[in-house]
């Protein structure tokens, strides 16, 4: 597992890399998901504001 | 290919399609990384640091790829004035700055052990930075207007122009002397690496490809919810002046 770990001694540059990549992609899809869910229930509300004004 | 431009068919095609795309991208990392970290040789002689290669190259053709998605929406948004050709080059460009800086950081990761140094201003490295610089030009010009349609023209016109970049890129490496190696995957002659390294590459590559496809349509199904809250919101206040 150490071994794995270091990487034949290029550890910091390995792990650097695909922790970066693994971070930024992360974030990326994260608050892509984020922005999704909250126009969703903001629809949610407008189209009830909007049936309400029609039935009233 | 037209069928998808109506919004109402995106929705129901990406109902389908989102959650596929979502399933490929883990599976396909998962497989990835354990045959990219674990199964895959180390080079004679690089060593280790081959493995960057494998988040490397994926981003870097993202980068590419993504520009060139944002390029050929402009040119159907310019001729046909489609509202969803605007939502894909717009929702496009974050994650391509996000795949071109990765290119940038993790190239710089392996240049420095490999090369000697974390950068130098060649035509490869220098033409990618240019590439990251487009992105946020596009964006910052599709934040700068109020009116949508006016910035999607403008977006897509600068688009347009900054396309010309993708050809120097591809061929920075033929054309001018640099550091950074030649292409050796898409080459006329069939890839120069081993398929020990090449299928995880492949593999890899995949992935990176089901994530854009999945964040690209999450983001564009956010933009399509957005135009409908708008309207609902302009069509309350046009009731109340009535």
């Amino acid at each position: 597992m150490a071994e794995f770990l270091a990487m034949g001694g290029y550890g910091f540059y390995v792990w650097s890399s695909y922790g970066v990549v693994a971070f930024v992609l992360a974030y990326v899809a994260f608050s892509s998901w984020r922005g999704y869910g909250r126009r969703r229930r903001e629809l949610d509300n407008q189209e009830r504001r909007s049936q309400r004004r029609k039935t009233s | 290919m037209f069928g998808l431009a109506n919004p109402r068919r995106f929705m129901s095609f990406t109902d389908y399609a989102l959650p596929i795309a979502t399933a490929l991208t883990v599976v396909l990392t998962i497989v990835g990384l354990y045959w990219g970290l674990v199964l895959a040789p180390e080079d004679y002689q690089q060593g280790d640091t081959v493995r960057i290669m494998f988040v490397h190259v994926p981003a870097a053709w993202m980068a590419m790829a993504c520009y060139l998605v944002i390029a050929v929406a402009s040119l159907c948004s310019l001729i046909w004035r489609h509202p969803l050709a605007d939502m894909a080059a717009r929702q496009t460009a974050p994650v391509g700055a996000a795949f071109t800086a990765l290119a940038l950081i993790t190239g710089s990761l392996w240049g420095a052990p490999m090369w000697g140094t974390w950068w130098v201003w060649d035509a490869r490295l220098t033409s990618v930075l240019v590439l990251f610089f487009l992105y946020l030009g596009y964006m910052a010009l599709w934040a700068s207007f109020e009116d949508r349609a006016r910035a999607a023209r403008a977006a897509a016109v600068l688009a347009l122009i900054g396309a010309i970049n993708l050809p120097i890129i591809k061929f920075s490496v033929d054309w001018w002397n640099t550091l950074h190696q030649a292409a050796s995957v898409s080459r006329f002659d069939g890839p120069a690496i081993h398929e020990s390294i090449l299928i995880p590459l492949l593999i890899m590559a995949t992935a990176f490809k089901a994530y854009y496809a999945m964040v690209l349509m999450l983001r564009m199904r956010t933009d399509i919810m957005e135009r409908k809250i708008d309207a609902l919101r302009a069509g309350r206040a046009r009731e109340q002046v009535v």
